[in-house]
């Protein structure tokens, strides 16, 4: 018997565990009441949702497609009588082969990588690499597009660091704190308990601002029900009260902000009243909203998803960075800017430079001199990176085609589930000459592939999550590999050496790592906020980000002195709405989003004993809406919008606001995604996945693809 | 900052900030007073009373989980009259209670010197092992009642007031309401239940499976 303290797999709370195994089983988890971020508190994935690992569904064997797929006809396999089993040698030599070969005939265009959030930063840092350095390419991408862009590229923007400011725990310290786009309680379970305490025991007051009736409401002093798409004309009017009534934080704006005029003026039109007419929200919520936060001595803003996943998402967010630069609540304990991170290590798949416009370290690839570095460090001949910008996710998506990306390496990530207007997706991945994917399932995007690397879980492999405030934290190896699957940083190390072979490289970019730690050291020597994260300083509570050196105690608290660009700017804004409003024809405004026990595209809970928890898709329907289409609790319906459509039980519930469902997109029987709308945010290119229009039809139970999945539950 | 209690604790000098309890103040001073229901991550209820101490001027013992220190206040932990009132707890618990998993409280009872045997005739608490979820389980034959799991569901950590006390006296035992079962409760199955229960009743299905031989 042995106990092994690790980090949580699923969100970006980042948890501390401790598997309990016993003959190589891991039969429970607990958690150290006296760890930094949880307090011995977990939720139902973190304590129960492992068992996934010893899925009968995990592939631990190579496999090789049988029937040679061909772009244009590829299909989806998910049956394994479609795959047959192969050597490591045989399906890396494979992989390998295609690779350079369609690299070798198209060039850098032609190559595109998915890296994942769910993996080690370790991991991210070697695929980004291996694209890079050996395929020459910046299409490197992973779900942080399809999660927080909208957020990272407007707090670059404004204050020139895209993480939160502050510390979660941190929200004991505040008097006011705003909640919005977050299902909190859902989908950040433990901080959630922080903000409960923080209002049930310490008298701090909450805002809620998010058109569903989320937990957190019950909690809340205000709940502003917006109409989906109209965040920046009630953050606007919030500001707008703020400068008309003088709330403002003058000394603030003066000594560490710019642009403030050309902001005030824009903000002008943004009258609560127009606020009131667009987005629903009654005027003297907004205007109370405003002063409470304002007024406050402490207050902070907890964002998550409802604010970037929209077509206008960099402009949300910029509302509400505004709102802290007005009142001077950043730069404090107890203030920030808070965007609640999702995955468990998107924050360090983005730091390990998992995109297409930065280096690792957000050092811009359209930079020479950053171009340089990374060049002189992978042994690159100079110039031989790109200085431009890679294709984000969802372009890789839309650039399939015989002139443009051909291959698709996939590590872990699941479009075919998390890609918006999942029936154009399907068409593209139909279309790929050559696709890989390096998973535990076969997942449906796994399911197009020709070869499929079995990957360890995160028990299986060691390694670091950096979570949502910035702490890097230990993965440790509680089990033996499950039959022969292997590290992600092995499968990595390997095949760039046999892609180095055939490119007949003169130098390698260097591969022969003995252990993690040496990777993440390598990339530390690159990336100056990583400097002094070294694996002997992270056994107990990690390190925040910024650490410099190695005597650098870390950062819990950003922007103190000054902000990362050094003055934060505003930036004036227009208020635009949805891409697609609801119509005669489509009357609802669908918004999307998870369930407590699922996971996104739902390899690992799906797997799971989660799943008999809460085996089905429900759309929430509002009372008021199922009286007037006559439809009753948990009947099928069918939900179309102009791209596709779904199948599904509703469930009638206050949780959703008139004239907005909600459907959460864990499941592929019913997959939210066929539905929403692809259409992109113009300077993060964030898929619009919060607001679309739908119609809703009675459906039978026979239309349902498992009638038979109900799991009556109290809370739904 | 108030200015600090001095006490003795078992005639040791002892200074603790006004607001301490006579346990934590013990504990700092290096004096090891036993509890059971107590948790340091938990509000204190002085339910297993395992914890008390006499107060010189007090007639009755005094639970040292919630008792606040008090300038001039003299405690004793190891009197004849403690020692034999842990004693007894412990074996009331032990007559009525399966503790075969409570491996803290066995070693009080070592400690203690406590007769498992002392109360023969004594009714056993047996209610049917409780399997309604995929999650975990819950054996209430192993229950002591301290309270721990009801308190971590309500304030102490997730405010979901999934499960709460049912029936009174020797019939006490932790339920949900209307004895409904669990997916039909507010549970959100977190498991804070589970992660501080000290005798085993609440316990990770996999791992009861494990111990049945039926883990797949």
């Amino acid at each position: 018997m042995s106990i092994v303290t690790t980090t949580c797999p699923y969100c970006g709370v980042g948890c501390k565990l401790e598997l309990h195994v016993k003959d190589g089983v891991i039969y429970n988890v607990t958690s150290p009441f006296n760890s930094v971020v949880n307090h011995g508190n977990l939720c139902v994935k973190g304590r129960f949702g492992y068992d996934f690992v010893y899925s009968p569904k995990r592939v631990t064997v190579p496999l090789i497609r049988k029937v040679p797929q061909v772009p244009g006809s590829r299909t989806q396999a998910f049956d394994r009588s479609e795959w047959r089993e192969a050597t490591w040698d045989e399906a890396l030599d494979l992989v390998a082969d295609r690779l350079t070969g369609i690299y070798s005939r198209d060039g850098s265009r032609a190559m595109a990588v998915y890296c994942c959030a769910k993996a080690t930063n370790e991991d991210n840092y070697l695929l980004q690499k291996l694209f890079r350095a050996l395929f020459r390419t910046h299409n490197v991408d992973h779900c942080t597009r399809l999660c927080h862009a909208g957020s990272v590229v407007a707090l670059q923007m404004a204050v020139g660091s895209s993480a939160m400011s502050n510390t979660a725990a941190e929200v004991v310290e505040n008097d006011v704190f705003i909640i919005t786009g977050s299902n909190t309680t859902e989908n950040h379970p433990i901080i959630a308990l922080q903000m409960k305490a923080a209002v049930e025991k310490h008298g701090a007051k909450l805002i809620v601002v998010d058109p569903r009736r989320v937990e957190m409401v019950d909690y809340a002093t205000l709940w502003l029900p917006l109409r989906p798409g109209t965040d920046v004309a009630v953050f606007s009017a919030m500001a707008h009260v703020i400068l008309k009534e003088k709330l403002c934080d003058e000394a603030f704006i003066r000594e560490r902000t710019e642009n403030m005029e050309a902001f005030a003026a824009s903000m002008e039109k943004f009258t609560p009243e127009f606020a009131e007419s667009v987005s629903g929200v009654k005027r003297n919520l907004i205007i109370e909203a405003a002063r409470l936060y304002a007024k406050a001595r402490n207050a902070a803003i907890y964002w998550s998803l409802g604010i970037p996943e929209s077509s206008h998402g960099t402009d949300n967010a910029f509302s509400l960075i505004h709102l802290a630069l007005l009142t001077g609540h950043i730069g404090r304990r107890g203030n920030g800017l808070n965007p609640l991170r999702g995955q468990n290590n998107v924050q360090g798949a983005s730091d390990a430079g998992a995109m297409p416009w930065h280096f690792p370290g957000y050092q811009p690839v359209d930079d020479d001199a950053s171009a340089r570095k990374f060049e002189e460090a992978w042994h690159v001949e100079p110039g031989g990176l790109g200085r431009k910008r890679g294709l984000t996710t969802t372009e890789i998506v839309s650039a399939i085609a015989p002139e443009g990306v051909r291959a698709l390496y996939i590590m872990g990530e699941n479009p075919m589930m998390s890609e918006p207007n999942l029936n154009h997706t399907r068409h593209k991945l139909q279309d790929l000459e050559f696709l890989v994917a390096q998973d535990l399932f076969i997942n449906e995007s796994g399911a197009f592939a020709d070869v499929l690397l079995p990957a360890t879980s995160w028990a299986e492999k060691e390694g670091t999550f950096t979570n949502t405030d910035r702490r890097v934290q230990l993965v440790r190896q509680a089990i033996e590999p499950r039959g022969q699957s292997r590290p992600d940083w092995k499968i990595l190390c390997d095949l760039a050496k046999r892609l180095e072979a055939r490119l007949g490289r003169p130098e390698s970019a260097f591969w022969d790592y003995a252990c993690p730690s040496e990777i993440l050291e390598e990339m530390g020597r690159l990336v100056p906020d990583y400097a002094g994260v070294k694996y002997g300083r992270l056994a107990e509570e990690g390190l925040q980000t910024p650490v410099y050196d190695d005597q650098h105690p870390g950062t819990p608290v950003l922007f103190t002195e000054r902000f990362t660009r050094g003055r934060a700017k505003f930036h004036p804004l227009d208020f635009r709405p949805a891409a697609e409003t609801p119509d005669k024809e489509f009357p609802f405004i669908l918004t999307t989003g998870r369930v407590l026990e699922h996971w996104h595209g739902g390899s690992m809970t799906r797997n799971s004993k989660l799943d008999d928890l809460y085996p089905e898709a429900l759309m929430e329907l509002h009372p008021d809406d199922a009286k007037r289409l006559d439809l009753s609790d948990k009947q099928p319906v069918r939900v179309r919008s102009r791209r596709g459509e779904v199948v599904l039980r509703i469930t009638v519930t206050t949780r959703t606001t008139p004239g907005v469902v909600f459907i959460p997109f864990h499941f592929r029987e019913a997959a939210a995604n066929l539905l929403t709308n692809d259409v992109l945010d113009p300077l993060a290119k964030i898929p619009e996945y919060k607001a679309c229009a739908v119609r809703i039809s009675p459906a039978r139970p026979e239309d349902l693809e498992k009638p038979e999945a109900r799991q009556p539950r109290g809370r739904y | 900052m108030d200015t600090p209690v001095q006490l003795t604790i078992d005639d040791q000098a002892v200074s603790a900030a006004p607001g301490t309890t006579i346990h934590k103040a013990a504990r700092a001073a290096g004096i090891v007073i036993p509890t059971i229901c107590y948790h340091d991550y938990c509000t204190a209820n002085a339910l297993c009373r395992i914890c008390v101490v006499e107060v010189e001027g007090s007639r009755t013992l005094v639970p040292a989980c919630v008792a606040f220190v008090a300038e001039g206040m003299r405690v004793r932990t190891q009197t004849e009259r403690v020692r034999r009132a842990r004693k007894n707890i412990l074996e009331m618990l032990a007559s009525t209670v399966d503790l075969s998993e409570a491996p803290e409280i066995l070693a009080l009872m070592k400690e203690y010197g406590a007769d498992a045997q002392r109360f023969p005739g004594a009714l056993k608490r047996d209610p049917p092992l409780v399997d309604d979820n995929p999650m975990y389980i819950r054996d209430y034959a192993k229950c002591i009642l301290c309270w721990r799991c009801v308190q971590v569901c309500a304030s102490d950590a997730q405010y979901t007031y999934a499960i709460n006390f049912e029936k009174r006296g020797f019939h006490t035992q932790i339920s949900t309401f209307f004895q409904r079962p669990m997916p039909l409760t507010t549970c959100v199955f977190c498991g804070q239940c589970v992660g501080v229960c000290p005798t085993g009743a609440l316990k990770s299905r996999r791992a009861w499976l494990l111990e049945q031989g039926m883990l797949e």
